[in-house]
């Protein structure tokens, strides 16, 4: 049994596609069958439509990758005119990322898509590369108790609480906003860092910083799952640098109980259906039955 | 949409001239001139695929042509016949063969020459001639002579051709129209030229990319219509078009 449940939705398996690495699906569903996946995200949504940050997006690292997109997106009418009715005959289930630059923002947006059949709504509150945009909500969990309150109280979906890595402490930020009324929370978005073209001599991204994502920061990522696992009584969805059925393991054993799939899907386009197929095959030869047999086992 | 990812194997991969190597696969590949392959060495390291446009394709053999510029193409440049290389192509939108006609010119910077053997073998125009710049060493012209009919050459250094930068001896007006590509200084001095001379040009952007098929909106190229992902829904724009970052 690879189907789990998570804040009422049931995910036919625990692989998603994390948001800002799948689009809005069409791209990758030319490659193969995304309906085997057990959701796919969205790109990053806000309110108004993005035109997304200048000069260089990405920056490759060892084991990692930066991005400075800057959430280039159509804009949440847009995407429910005119992507959502082509992703819903993708055969997954959809998680609308959503992320405000002000409470109001937030409210508008969530109560748009309530009247849609988004399955569920990823509250963004951690994206670290719009100047004044998400960062403020997603490092000081008293701020981030606040949105989640206000995003609750007028959401009618189940609302699944994105956390950043870069909060100032990862458990207290999962507590507040369990407290404000998050369903489910997924960890960890991207960390805040840089790189300098010491042949310009200032840094390579207009906007200075970038996030982090990839192999490189699965460790720590991983730790920040297991620590918030135990902590918390909700659903959580793990990710950050998984590239194999090993990695996702994990999460699930750190207490995930889904894991998605980002930067991962650049390195391979088909790597969601090697990692479900892996997990399979480790809970053939281990004799699991049930997935949720190994989450938080760790 | 009719690009694959595959698993193939290393036919060749050589050093032409310095820094500048040729990578062939066998076996049958599809593509129009001007599109290209994310092509990526077995593992983690690097971590992405690297968008390498399509130098030739023949009947049972597609062939590459890069420059090593960093560590992706560092570690393609090590990759010895038998070895393992992912593809994933053909993607994004060539140059439209049939829609350009009558006198052609090709304009060149650098490594900007590997899209161009493919696209001069399909042309179907009246005259069709190569402006190729290079640095110091020039490559990837021989193969060319037999679809041109004439090529002019640049170096920097003045060791072969006119010393200089290729835009210096470029007139576009007695062209019909031009294919461009090259770094994006030197693409967009052409575009200028063109402008001057009302002659049409298209060009070949060249951008970090991630996903190559227009997920993930790292390549973005601004255009007079909005941001473009130069993956998808380039890497071939309208000149005039480009709204140039340099």
């Amino acid at each position: 049994m690879l189907n789990v449940n998570i804040a009422g939705v049931n995910f036919k398996n625990p692989i998603i596609a994390a948001s800002g690495t799948f689009g809005f699906g069409q791209e990758y569903s030319s490659l193969y069958n995304v309906s085997k996946l057990g959701a796919i995200t969205t790109k990053g949504l806000t309110l108004h439509p993005r035109e997304g940050n200048n000069g260089l997006r990405i920056y490759e690292t060892p084991g990692g990758m930066l991005n400075s997109v800057g959430l280039q997106n159509p804009g949440v009418i847009r995407f429910i005119d005119e992507e959502l009715p082509r992703m819903k005959r993708l055969g997954t289930k959809i998680i609308a990322n959503f992320g405000g630059c002000t409470i109001d923002e937030y409210i508008k947006g969530i109560e748009l898509l309530n009247q849609t059949d988004v399955d569920m709504i990823e509250l963004n509150i951690s994206c670290p590369n719009v100047k004044y945009g998400g960062m403020a909500f997603g490092v000081k969990s008293s701020i981030a108790y606040q949105v989640v309150r206000e995003a609750k109280s007028c959401c009618k979906k189940p609302l699944m609480v994105k956390l950043s890595p870069n909060a100032e402490d990862i458990v207290d930020m999962a507590f507040r906003c369990c407290e404000g009324g998050a369903d489910a929370l997924s960890l960890v978005n991207t960390f805040k860092a840089m790189e300098i073209d010491i042949h310009k001599r200032k840094p390579v991204f207009e906007n200075i910083y970038a996030g982090l994502s990839g192999p490189a920061i699965k460790p720590v990522a991983l730790r920040m799952v297991y620590d918030v696992s135990k902590a918390v009584n909700i659903p959580v969805v793990g990710m950050g640098g998984i590239t194999s059925a090993k990695d996702a393991i994990q999460f699930i054993m750190a207490g995930a109980h889904a894991v998605q799939i980002g930067t991962a899907n650049f390195i391979k386009p088909d790597i969601c259906l090697d990692i479900l197929s892996g997990i399979q095959e480790f809970m053939e030869k281990e004799g699991i039955k049930d997935i949720s047999e190994i989450r938080g086992i760790a | 949409m009719n690009f694959q990812y595959r698993v193939e194997i290393v036919d060749e991969n050589m050093e032409i001239s310095k820094g500048i190597y040729k990578l062939s696969l066998s076996g049958k590949f599809k593509g129009v001139p001007g599109q290209f392959y994310m092509l990526k060495t077995y593992g983690l390291n690097p971590l992405l695929p690297r968008p390498i446009s399509i130098h030739d394709i023949h009947e049972n053999k597609i062939s590459f042509l890069y420059s090593v510029v960093g560590e992706g193409t560092k570690f393609l440049s090590q990759l010895r016949k038998g070895e393992q290389l992912q593809i994933l192509g053909p993607l994004g939108k060539g140059f439209n063969v049939e829609n350009i006609k009558g006198k052609a010119a090709i304009i060149s910077g650098g490594i900007g020459i590997a899209p161009m053997l493919y696209l001069s073998k399909n042309l179907k125009v009246s005259t069709l001639h190569l402006y190729a710049g290079f640095r110091d060493e020039v490559y990837g012209i021989d193969d060319m002579k037999k679809y041109t009919d004439k090529i002019y050459l640049t170096t920097e250094n003045g060791n072969t051709g006119v010393k200089g930068y290729i835009t210096e001896i470029f007139n576009p007006s007695s062209y019909d129209i031009v294919l461009c590509c090259g770094p994006e200084k030197m693409m967009m001095k052409t575009v200028k030229l063109c402008k001057e001379y009302n002659v049409p040009i298209f060009v070949s952007m060249e951008k970090h990319m991630a996903c190559g098929i227009g997920a993930c909106l790292v390549c973005t190229c601004k255009t007079k219509n909005g941001n473009r992902r130069t993956c998808k829904d380039g890497p071939v724009f309208l000149g005039e078009d480009v709204i140039w970052d340099a």
